[in-house]
């Protein structure tokens, strides 16, 4: 296991400098009169572990949907390692580009529902982008899949297919299907809200470990607040479209500086 | 009139002739049916300026006007622009076409019927866009599709008679020139509904395992 302190470096030069792994600066997107994000800037240090907090409907999502080109920025820049993936600056209307695929090819994305191919089994689904996109022979993809399997502990299950899987042993397979493309940053999109309560720690077992042990950049929208805790090392509250506060977990949860940050915990974790 | 079974018999060769031709109608005018219709739809789907619309006016011109009228245009109208082909080219053409505005309609709501977070996943995993369609999306729109196009297929079967108008000498056709040449109108057409009932029959019924089939895996 890499030291810890890799990230706590990264976490003191808070994205700055450098050492940036995602930039958004004055990034703006709506929805009619819905500004889900207004001016947002956000950085990312690589190998930083950062978990989003906010209420339903703060633009969480919407920052993990614009990484994964799912969305556009009606305004701002988005960068990943200094290069542009959207320059909207100016309300320009950016297009998908050639470039902007190869630097999606940096990010993988675990989303809420899973969103495995069902008509596939398990392994196909974690073959499929290093054959396809990658390029890799069948035979070295599969023992990538396979070894990815293990590490989300599914070796049994390479055959079955998703319908066949629980919801837990289903989001495994979908993040064995992300890391099979190497990627610098790993983005979660509240991975666990589609499970049954039993079903959260296993997902939640695999997340950790891949955040202690690996030095990929992630970053994770959530709604587990233990969880958010015990692997960030920041975490950045967020309200209607904007951050409200940010800093290491122990400050956000243990004595947050704003009015809103502590109504929202209160709310959470009384539940 | 009273039924023969040796006049009956003596026209079996005939009709069977006409359905011959009645089932090769069927699997060429489906053929062009279904690659058109898929054509159509995934061009529509793309929602392209200006060619997607072209091909929504496409689908709702050929479903809105008769395929009888259809056929006739394209037989007696089109040769006096100088577009002449024979009877049976023109009547597969017709009724492909014809068919490829209801099959693009049905891959459509089968496209449509894969839900968004698939197109997502692909898009995350940078898969190409033709992998994504060949492998991630139109597998699994096959299985709203297929029962349903299997439902078209039986109706475009019996729809072939309608080219017995323009002289293609296909079972409905061959019916209605023996009964006018030998005027004896019981037997052929007996024998010819019969023959149209076995077989759309039996298709049904195959129809209606493709659905099992089809239908619990998903």
């Amino acid at each position: 296991m890499p030291p810890l302190t890799d990230h706590h470096a990264a976490t003191e030069s808070n994205g700055r400098g450098t050492s940036e792994m995602i930039t958004f600066e004055e990034v703006s997107k709506s929805w009619g009169d819905n500004h889900v994000l207004r001016s947002l800037n956000f950085h990312v240090a690589p190998g930083e572990k950062v978990s989003i907090i906010g209420p339903s409907g703060s633009g969480k999502t919407t920052i993990l949907r614009i990484l994964m080109t799912l969305e556009t920025p009606d305004d701002g820049l988005v960068s990943i390692e200094r290069e542009p993936l959207w320059d909207a600056r100016g309300g320009a209307k950016p297009k998908e580009t050639k470039q902007m695929r190869a630097i999606c090819r940096k990010i993988g994305m675990v989303f809420q529902s899973f969103n495995l191919f069902p008509h596939m089994t398990a392994v196909q689904n974690v073959m499929e982008a290093p054959v396809q996109v990658l390029g890799m022979s069948k035979d070295d993809a599969r023992e990538r899949a396979q070894d990815l399997m293990e590490l989300v502990g599914l070796s049994k299950h390479l055959d079955h297919k998703p319908p066949e899987l629980s919801g837990g042993q289903q989001q495994r397979v979908a993040i064995a299907r992300a890391l099979a493309m190497r990627p610098k940053i790993l983005l979660f999109d509240e991975p666990t809200s589609a499970l049954d309560p039993e079903l959260i720690g296993e997902v939640l077992a695999v997340i950790r470990d891949l955040a202690l042990s690996a030095d990929m950049t992630m970053l994770m929208v959530t709604h587990e607040m233990r969880f958010a805790e015990e692997i960030s090392d920041r975490v950045v509250m967020f309200d209607s479209g904007r951050v409200v506060e940010q800093g290491p977990p122990h400050k956000i949860f243990k004595d947050p500086d704003h009015e809103r940050t502590k109504l929202f915990l209160r709310a959470v974790l009384e539940r | 009139m009273i039924w023969s079974n040796e006049y009956a018999i003596d026209i079996l060769p005939v009709l069977l002739d006409g359905l011959w031709l009645t089932v090769r109608i069927t699997l060429l005018g489906m053929g062009i049916a279904l690659v058109l219709g898929l054509f159509v739809a995934v061009i529509r789907f793309l929602k392209i300026p200006v060619l997607s619309a072209l091909f929504t006016f496409y689908v709702l011109f050929v479903r809105g006007t008769p395929l009888l009228a259809q056929v006739y245009a394209a037989f007696y109208v089109l040769p006096t622009y100088g577009i002449r082909f024979s009877a049976l080219v023109t009547g597969v053409a017709v009724i492909g076409i014809n068919y490829s505005a209801y099959t693009a309609e049905v891959y459509r709501a089968g496209i449509e019927g894969v839900p968004a977070g698939q197109w997502e996943a692909a898009k995350a995993l940078s898969l190409p866009h033709r992998r994504t369609w060949a492998k991630i999306v139109l597998p699994q729109s096959i299985k709203t599709i297929i029962p349903v196009l299997g439902n078209y297929w039986v109706q475009m079967f019996k729809d072939t008679a309608i080219l017995s108008a323009i002289t293609v000498v296909e079972l409905m056709q061959s019916a209605k020139t023996l009964a006018n040449s030998d005027v004896r109108s019981l037997e052929p057409y007996t024998i010819a509904g019969i023959m149209y009932l076995v077989i759309s029959y039996t298709a049904s019924l195959l129809v209606k395992a493709l659905e099992r089939r089809y239908a619990p895996t998903h």
